[in-house]
């Protein structure tokens, strides 16, 4: 069991938390306190938005420890409106062809358990299509 | 000698010290749908009468966390609130991801919520959610807070082939309790009914429930609801005709119906926020979740009914009446409709993978 491992990194997990350069503006995922971008201290918190676009994907059929009753699932590499790309879980797809550019936002939801039934849930972002549902 | 039964008729409402109410709302409906036909299809050579139509099934990656965290996030979007002005995130359910450890504070982490906020999860089968509103309303009520979250969620358990897996359902409603003078609807008053009744239970790991029949309708539910509006109605001097909409628990489709026109309400009071049909009882979100609906709709100065009913037995009554920024901020989430629409109809053998029925090893 990882239980620190998974504590540690909670909020970037649950909700999209990154940081944000002072010296730039650059929009940082995972946080890392350092900008990519001009080098400088970025310790900011900032709450993406979780609006993004599909820059690629794939599906796993042959999943590692952990993820077997999930198979199959599709696996994006996601480019937020901010800027970065993260690798996330697509859900909620159904039958839906998945196509590069496609509009998607973020939810939270279970990624698998810590070990066996005994050990710690652990929740984190995934994507979903956006536009299956009007406000209207 | 001391009376056993002391009504205190003259304060027998729940009534903050100040005004309280709803500041944002939201919803959540998992998107799988399984068909009441299907299970018929599976248990009874498709011979059973259909409770509902439908009802929903969250999928693999979903549970009363995740789903209490999508319906927060509607809320919170309604609320047009900074999450860290929120000081109590309450979760009522009887599926509970986890036996020890609570819902609530993954819910409060997630919204950024934490550290200065109240957490706990509430237990009261399907009144867990009013259980927790009516506490979030004393909070705030009494000046301690000027928010709380209260959430009623749930992943219905059914035993397989048993009269409640046709329409033990998934979803349920937040909301955010404020000042009244921020809010979509304010809560008049509350007024709850609650004896000890085992019409049903689920005992220390046990996977389903149990129920007693017949005895779930007259000793429970129907007497609970009944006492709760009535008292309610009495108290303030209201009667059916002073509101405009009225949502009661909806276990099933005839339930509601029945008690609704026993306490002399019409059909077209209770269809906005009868839901049952198309998504299943959502337990500790049921009556709530079909004031979403009604919210979504509703128009500054109506008037609205909502009726609880938890085995065990309980009812919360409450009467809520919308204000004029309704227009202005119920648009900032997704409707409680535009759950219901979004559907994946499934199979038997998708349900019994979905629920985790399989055994893998």
């Amino acid at each position: 069991m990882e239980i620190p491992r998974h504590w540690r990194i909670r909020q970037q997990r649950y909700a999209l938390v990154g940081e944000v350069c002072p010296h730039c503006n650059a929009k940082l995922f995972p946080p890392r306190d350092v900008c990519p971008e001009c080098g400088q201290d970025a310790r900011t918190p900032y709450q993406f938005s979780g609006k993004g676009e599909i820059y690629s994907y794939t599906t796993i059929y042959e999943p590692p420890a952990g993820f077997e009753e999930y198979t199959p699932y599709t696996v994006a590499l996601v480019k937020l409106e901010e800027g970065p790309i993260v690798t996330a879980q697509l859900t909620d797809v159904g039958d839906r062809p998945i196509e590069i550019g496609m509009p998607v936002e973020m939810v939270t939801r279970k990624i698998r358990s810590d070990g066996d039934e005994r050990g710690m849930i652990i929740y984190g972002y995934k994507f979903r299509p956006l536009g299956l549902m009007s406000t209207e | 000698m001391t009376t056993l039964v002391n009504k205190h008729p003259e304060n027998i409402l729940l009534k903050p010290i100040r005004q309280v109410g709803i500041s944002g709302y939201g919803a959540y409906v998992p998107q799988y749908r399984l068909p009441a036909s299907e299970v018929a299809r599976v248990w009874t050579q498709g011979q059973a009468a259909l409770p509902i139509k439908e009802k929903s099934v969250p999928g693999l990656d979903e549970d009363v966390a995740t789903m209490s965290i999508e319906a927060a996030r509607n809320a919170l979007a309604r609320a047009q609130i900074n999450p860290q002005v929120l000081r109590a995130i309450w979760v009522g359910s009887e599926s509970h991801p986890y036996a020890v450890k609570p819902t609530s504070t993954i819910v409060a982490e997630t919204l950024g919520a934490t550290p200065n906020i109240q957490a706990g999860d509430w237990e009261f089968a399907c009144k867990a959610g009013t259980e927790a509103l009516v506490a979030a309303i004393g909070f705030v009520g009494s000046g301690m807070a000027d928010y709380a979250l209260a959430i009623g969620m749930d992943t219905a358990q059914g035993r397989p082939g048993d009269a409640l897996e046709y329409t033990a359902g998934a979803g349920g409603a937040a909301f955010v309790i404020g000042p009244a003078t921020d809010s979509l609807a304010i809560i008049e008053h509350t007024y709850s009914f609650v004896t000890d009744t085992p019409d049903f239970f689920r005992r220390q790991y046990q996977k389903y429930p149990e129920h007693a029949q017949r005895f779930t309708g007259d000793p429970a539910y129907f007497k609970h609801i009944t006492n709760a509006a009535q008292t309610l109605l009495e108290a303030s001097q209201t009667k059916p005709k002073d509101y405009r909409y009225a949502v009661f628990h909806q276990p099933n489709v005839k339930f509601p119906q029945k008690v609704a026109s026993q306490l002399g309400f019409t059909k077209e009071q209770i269809a906005p926020g009868l839901l049952v049909a198309n998504i299943g009882n959502t337990y500790a979100g049921s009556a709530i979740i079909g004031l979403t609906a009604i919210l979504d709709i509703a128009e500054a100065g109506d008037r609205i009914l909502v009726v609880s009913f938890g085995s065990g037995a309980g009812s919360d009554a409450f009467s809520v009446v919308v204000t004029d920024k309704i227009n202005q901020r119920r648009d900032l989430a997704l409707k409680t409709r535009d759950y219901i629409a979004r559907r994946v109809p499934i199979d038997y053998a998708t349900y019994v993978r979905l629920r985790g029925k399989l055994v893998m090893k």
